[in-house]
Parts: C-alpha cells; sequence; structure tokens
C-alpha cells in the first residue's frame, strides 16, 4: 500500500548527530532532526501522541507543517483539509478519534506523494477509523453500509442472489465459473456496483460483448462473489474485510484460472496489497490493462466523434501507477479527440468516492462547499469535452449526479470505456 | 354463550376514533350473517357522553371511570376482559392500533380464546374464518379458527367508518369499570407541539420514504414541494432517523392525511404506512421495486430511481 | 436491573417471498433479525448502563442467522445469550411465547423486553403472550424509558405523535416500537470475539407446538401494481406524465 510513490524510509537506518564535521567543516546544528516532531512545547500534545500511539498512526508526527499536502488535498480545494491542518488542530487539542474530519479523507494518497516526510495517511486515518469502530462511533450512513455488507455481500443491500441478474436477457454468453467446471482463461471479478446499478451493469454488459468479441474464455462467479473489502478496510471496518477477504478467497481457491480481470480499481487494489497475506494471491489486472494489452485485436471500425477527456481513478493511477492504459484505448477510438484536464495522470483529482467516501456524501456535505464528484466535472467541463470517460465503477454515478447537481445535463456525458469501446466496435451499449 | 359481536369503542381526548366506527361497521356486517347483536363497550374518563355517537351498536356498554386516565393497558384491558368472559361473545373486535394491541392480547390470553392480527375481513360462516395481511404486507393469508370464538385485531380500512356511525339511541348498560392493585399507572398525555405544517390539511404532499436515502437528499425532495406548493410528509423510518419532525409522519403512528395528490417517493408501502394515505383522491408512487406494495393502492405509478426522477421534475418546474 | 430481551429471526422484508402451500418456501429464505427486536436491545442495554445490573438476551431457533444475531448482542454488551430449541421453523406467536416463558421463568427478571411485532405474528404479540404466561404487565408500543425506584417511567405512542408517559412496577413486559436511540453500532471485529467468548449457550427445549387455535389455510401473493396506471419510459416520460396527472388533478 502505497510503496508505489516513493522509497519507503526506514527510521531505524538514520543516524542523528548533535555534531558533525564534513571534509573539516563543522556543520553541528539541529539540521537533521527529521524524526521527532518540532512543536512548540507549550501545547498539550496528548491528542497527538494518541494518534501516534495507535499503531498505524506513527507517522502523523513526522509533519513539519511545510504545507505541500494542502496544496494537492482535494477535499481542501472543497472545504478546510489536508494533514497538515489535522496536525495542527491535534496539537491545539482536537480528538481526531470523534472528530467529523476523521471521516472526510478519500485516501486518495494525494498528500503522501508530495509529502517529505512521508506522513502517510493512508495508514493513519483507517488506523484511526478502526479505533473509531471498535468503538462503535461511526457516521449514521456509513453505519447502514457497513450493516447492509456484511449482511447482503455488497453495500447496496440488494440481494446477493441477483448479483448476475445483469447478465439476464444478454445476447452474449456470461458463464458461470461454477457452471463450467473447468479452468477458464480470464475470472472476470465484475464487483458491486457494476452488477447491481443501473449504469455499471449498463458498462457491465458492454464489457461483456467486447470480451466475446475479442474471444476471451472468461467467466464469472455471479451470488459467489462478495464485496472486494477494500473500501470497508480504508474505512475502518478491518474487521468486515477478514470477514469478506476470507470468504472470496475460500471462493476464489475453489476455481482455476491465468488471470482475475477486475472491473473495480479498488478490488484491482486489495488483490494485489491485502488479499496475499490472507492466502490469497492471484494474477491480477485491471480491465483498462487488459484491454489496451490487445489494442492490435479490437475491431475499432466506427467513428466515435466525441471529444473525450479522463479521469484518472485515484486507486488505479496514483495508487498503482497505472496511467497509459486508458489514454492508448481512448487514443485508438476512431473519430475521437483527446484532452487532458489540468490535474491529471500523478496529480489526478479524486471523485470523492474513496475511503468511505463513496458512502459519507452527507458528512461532506456539511463539511465542504461542493462534492468533489462536482468540483471535478466542472474541471471537466473546462476542457472543451463532452464526454468523461471513466474506468472505475464509482465513478459513473457520482459524475453523472455531479454532472446535474452543477447544471451540465446535456453538456457533458459520463461513460466507461468499455461503452466506448463497444460503440467504437459498432456494438450495443445497453 | 352468544352469538353476538364485542366492539371495542377505542377513544382519547374525547372522540372516538375512526377506527372504532370501521370496527361497528364491520359488526354490523357479521351481524347481518348471524343474527347476533352487536354491542360496544366504552371504558374511562368520559365514556358515559360518548354512548350518544355509538348509534351503530344495539348496545353500548359504558365503564365510566376516572382512575385510569387516558387509556392504561392494564386497567382498560382487565376491565374489557371481564366484560368478554362474562358475556362470552362469538366474535370480539379490536382495532390494530397502539390501545388494541394493549386490549386484544390481554383479552385474548385471559379469557383463553383465539385472537387473529393484522386481519383484513371475518366471515362467520361455516365456523370463523378470515383474511389477514402478513410480511408487510406481501403476504394475504386465510385463516381459520378452531372453536366458535375469537378476538380480531382489524387493520385499518377493513370497514367504512361512515357505515359506522351513526346517532341515535341504542341501549345504554352501565358496567363495573373498577380495578385495584394495578401495575401501570397513567401519569400524563403529550401532544406534539404544532407551529409546524399541518400535512393533514395540505392539498398536495410528497412523502418520502427509505429510498431517500440520506438528510442530505430531502433537501431536494424539499425544492421539488416547494415548486408545487406542496409539503413535505414522511414514512416512520425517515421519522425515527429524525430527518424531518414528527408533525410530518403519515402512517399508522402518524397523521392520516387526504390530500387531493399524495407523490408517494420512495416508499414501499408497508400497510402501517398505506393506513395513513390510502383515501387520498389521486395516489402517485415511484420505487424502484416493482414489486413495492405501494403499487397496489396508487392510482399512476412508475418503477424507477427517484434520485432521477426528482431533478427531472425540478428542472422541469424551475423553466 | 436485571434484563431480558427476546431475539425473533424474520424473513427479510427486501426478499421476494416464495410460497410452498400454506406456508413460505423457506429453502432459500433469508432471515433478518426483527426490526424492532433490534430497538427492544437497544433500550434494554440502555437501561443497563444507567441501573447497572444484566442483560441475557434470548432466542429461538438454531439457525446461522439466529447464532448471528446473539453473538451481535453479546458484541453490543449482553452479558449472555440463550439459544433456545433446533431448527428454525415456523412457530406461532402463541408457541414462540410459551418456549420463551419457559426460559424466562429460571431466571429472575425484572424487566422482559422484546419487539412491538413482528411481520409474521397472525396470533397475536409475542410479547404479550409472554407477559400473560408470566402473569406480568405489560405495555406495548412503547417508545422510550426512564428508570426509577422499582419502577420505570415508560412512554407510549398512539398516533398523530401523541405519547402518554406510565408508570409500571416491576416486574414488567414492555412492547418496544423505538428505542430512546437509534440501534448502536459494533464493529465485525467485536462479533467475531464474542463468537470466541464463549458467552452464547445452546439450550434444548420441547419443540413448540402450534397451539393458538389460529390456522392458515392459504397464502397468497397479492397482485400488487394491478392497482396503478404504470408509467413507461425514463425519467423524463415519468415527469412529464406525472405534470399531466396534477394539471387534471387540479393542483396545476
Amino acid at each position: 500500500m502505497g510503496t508505489e510513490i516513493s522509497p519507503k524510509v526506514d527510521p531505524s537506518q538514520v543516524r542523528e548527530h548533535e555534531t558533525y564535521e564534513l571534509d573539516g567543516v563543522d556543520i553541528s546544528g539541529h539540521w537533521n532532526r527529521m524524526f521527532e516532531q518540532r512543536v512548540i512545547f507549550d501545547y498539550d500534545v496528548s491528542q497527538l501522541e494518541k494518534v501516534m500511539d495507535t499503531p498505524g498512526g506513527e507517522s502523523m508526527g513526522w509533519c513539519y507543517q511545510c504545507s505541500q499536502c494542502i496544496a494537492v488535498c482535494p477535499v481542501d480545494h472543497v472545504g478546510d483539509y489536508g494533514p497538515r491542518k489535522i496536525y495542527r488542530k491535534l496539537q491545539v487539542g482536537m480528538d481526531f478519534f470523534t472528530s467529523d474530519d476523521l471521516w472526510l479523507c478519500t485516501t486518495c494518497a494525494n498528500c503522501l506523494r508530495v509529502c517529505p516526510k512521508e506522513v502517510n495517511m493512508l495508514d493513519i486515518v483507517p488506523a484511526v477509523r478502526k479505533q473509531a469502530v471498535l468503538e462503535g462511533t461511526v457516521p449514521a450512513e456509513l453505519q447502514d453500509v457497513f450493516e447492509k455488507t456484511a449482511r447482503y455481500g455488497n453495500p447496496l443491500g440488494k440481494n446477493a442472489k441477483r448479483r448476475h441478474a445483469w447478465t439476464k436477457g444478454l445476447e452474449v454468453e456470461v458463464p458461470l465459473i461454477a457452471d463450467l467446471d473447468r479452468k477458464v482463461d480470464v475470472l472476470w471479478w465484475v464487483s458491486d456496483y457494476p452488477s447491481y446499478h443501473p449504469r455499471g451493469m449498463e458498462a457491465s454488459r458492454s464489457l461483456a460483448r467486447v470480451l466475446t468479441k475479442l474471444g476471451v474464455d472468461f467467466a464469472i462467479l455471479g451470488a459467489e462473489e462478495r464485496h472486494d473489502g477494500d473500501s470497508m478496510l480504508r474505512a475502518g471496518e478491518e474487521g468486515l474485510f477478514e470477514m469478506l477477504a476470507d470468504q472470496n478467497i475460500e471462493t476464489l481457491n475453489k476455481y482455476e484460472f491465468d488471470v482475475l480481470l477486475t472491473t473495480d480499481p479498488h478490488a484491482y487494489n486489495a488483490f494485489l496489497h491485502e488479499y496475499p497475506e490472507r492466502g490469497g494471491t492471484y494474477n491480477t489486472m485491471h480491465y483498462a490493462r487488459f484491454l489496451a494489452d490487445r489494442i492490435a485485436d479490437l475491431d475499432l471500425s466506427e467513428d466515435v466523434l466525441s471529444t473525450v477527456t479522463f479521469h484518472d481513478p485515484c486507486y488505479l493511477g496514483r495508487q498503482n501507477g497505472e496511467y497509459d492504459a486508458p489514454r492508448d484505448l481512448i487514443e485508438a477510438l476512431p473519430g475521437a479527440n483527446f484532452v487532458e484536464m489540468w490535474r491529471n495522470k500523478q496529480n489526478g483529482y479524486c471523485c470523492g468516492g474513496g475511503g468511505g467516501g463513496m458512502w459519507l456524501d452527507g458528512l461532506a456535505a456539511e463539511n465542504q462547499s461542493m462534492r468533489l464528484s462536482e468540483k471535478r466535472v466542472l474541471e471537466a467541463v473546462e476542457t472543451g469535452a463532452d464526454t468523461l470517460c471513466v474506468v472505475c465503477p464509482y465513478e459513473v454515478s457520482r459524475f453523472e449526479d455531479a454532472v446535474k447537481s452543477t447544471n451540465n445535463d446535456g453538456a457533458l456525458a459520463v461513460r466507461d470505456i468499455s461503452e466506448l469501446l463497444a460503440e467504437a466496435m459498432g456494438l450495443s451499449t445497453e | 354463550m352468544s352469538n353476538d359481536i364485542l366492539v371495542y369503542v377505542e377513544h382519547l381526548n374525547g372522540e372516538v376514533t375512526d377506527a372504532t366506527f370501521e370496527l361497528i361497521a364491520v359488526a354490523r356486517s357479521i351481524a347481518g350473517q348471524t343474527g347476533g347483536s352487536v354491542d360496544a363497550a366504552v371504558i374511562g374518563s368520559g365514556a358515559g357522553g360518548l354512548a350518544g355517537s355509538l348509534g351503530g351498536a344495539d348496545r353500548i356498554l359504558v365503564g365510566d371511570t376516572d382512575d385510569l386516565g387516558a387509556f392504561n393497558p392494564q386497567g382498560h384491558a382487565s376491565v374489557f376482559a371481564t366484560v368478554v368472559s362474562e358475556r362470552n361473545p362469538a366474535v370480539t373486535l379490536v382495532p390494530y392500533t397502539s390501545v388494541g394491541m394493549d386490549v386484544g392480547n390481554h383479552v385474548a390470553a385471559s379469557c383463553q380464546v383465539p385472537l387473529v392480527s393484522y386481519c383484513l375481513s371475518v366471515d362467520p360462516g361455516d365456523g370463523l374464518s378470515g383474511t389477514c395481511q402478513l410480511y408487510g404486507g406481501k403476504v394475504e393469508a386465510d385463516i381459520e379458527v378452531d372453536g366458535d370464538r375469537a378476538v380480531f385485531a382489524m387493520l385499518a380500512g377493513a370497514g367504512s367508518a361512515d357505515d359506522g356511525r351513526s346517532g341515535g339511541a341504542g341501549a345504554v348498560e352501565a358496567i363495573d369499570a373498577s380495578t385495584s392493585d394495578l401495575a401501570v399507572s397513567f401519569i400524563g398525555l403529550s401532544e406534539p407541539e404544532g407551529g409546524d405544517v399541518d400535512i393533514a390539511a395540505e392539498e398536495i404532499l410528497i412523502a418520502v420514504g427509505r429510498g431517500i436515502e440520506s438528510e442530505d437528499n430531502i433537501e431536494e425532495a424539499q425544492e421539488l414541494a416547494d415548486a408545487l406548493g406542496a409539503a413535505l410528509a414522511a414514512s416512520r423510518p425517515i421519522i425515527d432517523q429524525g430527518w424531518l419532525p414528527k408533525t410530518r409522519q403519515v402512517g399508522k403512528s402518524g397523521l392520516t392525511v387526504k390530500p387531493k395528490v399524495y407523490l408517494a417517493l420512495g416508499i414501499s408501502g408497508a400497510p402501517e404506512h398505506l393506513e395513513g394515505m390510502r383515501d387520498s383522491a389521486t395516489i402517485i408512487a415511484v420505487n424502484s421495486d416493482p414489486q413495492a406494495p405501494i403499487f397496489g393502492v396508487a392510482h399512476y405509478g412508475w418503477v424507477g430511481d427517484l434520485f432521477d426522477f426528482i431533478p427531472e421534475m425540478n428542472d422541469r418546474l424551475d423553466g | 436491573m436485571n434484563i431480558a430481551v427476546l431475539l425473533r429471526a424474520v424473513p427479510d422484508p427486501v426478499e421476494e417471498l416464495e410460497l410452498d402451500g400454506e406456508d413460505l418456501d423457506r429453502d432459500f429464505l433469508g432471515y433478518v433479525l426483527n426490526e424492532f427486536d433490534d430497538h427492544a436491545l437497544e433500550e434494554g442495554l440502555l437501561l443497563k448502563e444507567e441501573t447497572g445490573g444484566t442483560l441475557t438476551a434470548f432466542a429461538l431457533g438454531n439457525a446461522d442467522e439466529v447464532e448471528q444475531m446473539l453473538h451481535t448482542a453479546i458484541a453490543k454488551g449482553a452479558d449472555g445469550a440463550k439459544m433456545l430449541g433446533e431448527e428454525l421453523e415456523a412457530v406461532d406467536a402463541h408457541a414462540q411465547a410459551a418456549t420463551f416463558v419457559e426460559a424466562l421463568s429460571e431466571g429472575a427478571f425484572d424487566l422482559v423486553l422484546s419487539g412491538v411485532q413482528a411481520s409474521d405474528e397472525v396470533d397475536g404479540q409475542v410479547a404479550m403472550l409472554v407477559a400473560a404466561g408470566l402473569g406480568l404487565p405489560h405495555v406495548s408500543v412503547v417508545v422510550g424509558t426512564e428508570a426509577g425506584d422499582g419502577s420505570l417511567k415508560v412512554t407510549k405512542e398512539y398516533w398523530a405523535g401523541i405519547t402518554a408517559d406510565y408508570s409500571v412496577q416491576l416486574p414488567a413486559v414492555l412492547g418496544v416500537q423505538t428505542a430512546r436511540e437509534a440501534p448502536r453500532y459494533v464493529a465485525v471485529a467485536r462479533i467475531r470475539q464474542a463468537q470466541d467468548s464463549g458467552a452464547l449457550e445452546e439450550v434444548d427445549v420441547d419443540q413448540p407446538e402450534n397451539s393458538s387455535g389460529v390456522r392458515i389455510t392459504e397464502m397468497r401473493i397479492p397482485e400488487v401494481g394491478e392497482g396503478a396506471d404504470m408509467i413507461d419510459g425514463d425519467e423524463e416520460a415519468a415527469a412529464e406524465r406525472v405534470l399531466e396527472i396534477l394539471q387534471a388533478a387540479g393542483v396545476r
């Protein structure tokens, strides 16, 4: 988690010197105090220490208030947030464990990317949230989602048996791996929103058609698939994540497949970084990369006459280093014109769905001037694009809502790359 | 042993409730088939004064007492139980309400009589039978009673309140309403503060249910209400969460409304809610579940996402 | 105060129900904790926290969902939990109440709480039937309690927002509609801890028999939407039609 961003510094390997002579020159001083907090000692720093003493929260104390993080924090752009500000609030007595601030972080990792001290919010925030969850202090809207996910295996609270209802009536075959009773090349991990949300289901159907046209040997799990758990982990429900992961690993280990193909970057992230230590190691690919590797085989013959911009999902791009695959696919669309938003690739602006944010819109509304997704939609509109292309299932619904609430209905369409590819291949997108 | 039907008279603040008149209508219809007579038992404070509105019954049993306050779950129930065991009616009717729940269960248990709950209709034909509504209104069940006596707890709408209303003089008989050693004693009644909208007086109501999902979304629904000159109402789960005040609650534990238009958004239509709005002149329902029971009482329905519907309506009303 | 809370598993209201003769088809039916019982548990936990004492949860039947409900109760703060009987079967309210009464008779409980109603109680409300079986006073539709000395102040809800306060001498049984606070959240990790704690006791009981004198002879799923004139199309079509309807109704 986060190891792609910059090399990990190991404090135990660093030697700090009170005095030092270099090439005969005395350069003694406190220039190399890297790992102590530099506080003005008049403050009662017990709240800060409480965070630092929480396993996972240690790096909070390394902040030296340079503010690089604030410049890139997506929540600060529409509110008042960021690691430096959290640090300052802790100094002056905020109880992070019971504050609204605990729940506003989307774990987008842009702060970690730029932090010279590697204050790691991706470790800190889930660690503190874990304690809050154990105490039962969880925002009500998130509590509801935890309970639904535990009971139904998906955060939408939909009937688990209907997870593959999106395949009903589809003119291409989407087999259940349990029915096939053989090894498949590709086991497609569809995820919750692409299974249950109307726009997600459309994207799934488009992808099914594209994969079929490509001649890929694939199958899905259907009702055996449960929420991957990554977002629950970032939201502090470690027990729920473990329960889901163990169930999913037990299911996956029953079957034989070469590639575990994910639609959802959050699931991708979990399979890469969290599942192996629980006994689930799979050859995981995100569908954008899978398709980009096969561009030559995609029969892209129909014009897609759109000006398309692309939103880098945090969990595919910044956190896992994949920026090129979706761009290659968009550039391959005949007739399409690609434009970049000004915050792109490593500096992509979060849609607000990560870290449990998908289910904390109520709290966000109380603390922000607008939703992150609305801010991002305005940015997309600025490029002159008529289409915002996405490759993460949280985004279609978030951005479509934002298009409406920013009065851009009709000006900007939000489409999954599968839908654009299907259109370019002359396939249906319904 | 008698062929008679005994009705429990529910009253509060000096008024007999509509639920009671519905029971009388049902009792009259049963009496029409069995030839029995309809008795109505009114117990508590001011009982005597209420007899005048109970002309729909053949006999009115009055247990006037000031010892029990507005209603006493234990006191009223035990007085009524004595009436039931002494008179042994074939059919005893209680409303399926907060009051009826205490009374019906107590009577059934102490008089060792079957109790039929969630009841829609009673058939005194060949033995006692009826129809009930279970599982939140999703299932209708026909039932039969062993023996020839039972207590029926009737759902709202089982009878027509207007049919049960009648002035005139039924025979009035005093009954003993004394009680002793009650473990439950009445302290006082609380009514909600006014000052808010009276949804029962509104022409158009926009009602939101669980489908609205979060407090944050209520604002958009309010926008729609404002644009239509309507008031916002809600089903119980929304009120329980505190997203709207109690004065906006429609349903069994809220208010009964009969507006010209009732637009139900994201409400599934459990019986407790339907009870509060089924007589609205025009009911339009929006729900993503095609099986939602609300479509059974609605005049118009659309299966879809209310988060698409509300903004679309707001857009059109803006222009 | 020694408190008992009676929990019931009911068919999940989100399920599409299927029928099998005079009963539901229970082969693949999902069960959940009756929502009102969840509130009863919360009110019980609040009273326990205020007055000290113990809280024991009871549930009928032996199934994964029932175990889960009881472990969750322990994780939330119940001191013990008893799972009564074997398979989760369709048992009427009288039979459920009789089984609870027998289990409760062995403890000395000051207060028994359960949900005011459940969706399958065709022959009466279990909470009230338990009260009758124990010879205790009962109040239904409770929306709040306040502990006193040897008595409890209980708030009962009527309609239109009207409530009444009562003083109830204990021991007593209450049918709870809503607790003073929303049912608390408990982390999955704590539920798993509860699973390992051994506080759940399985108790053998005689299989309860339906004896209420009320028999279901047929079940039907009423056809919904047969009354409603359904609007076809997307939200644009729906909005257009609804505005037409409003105009025709004379309110626009």
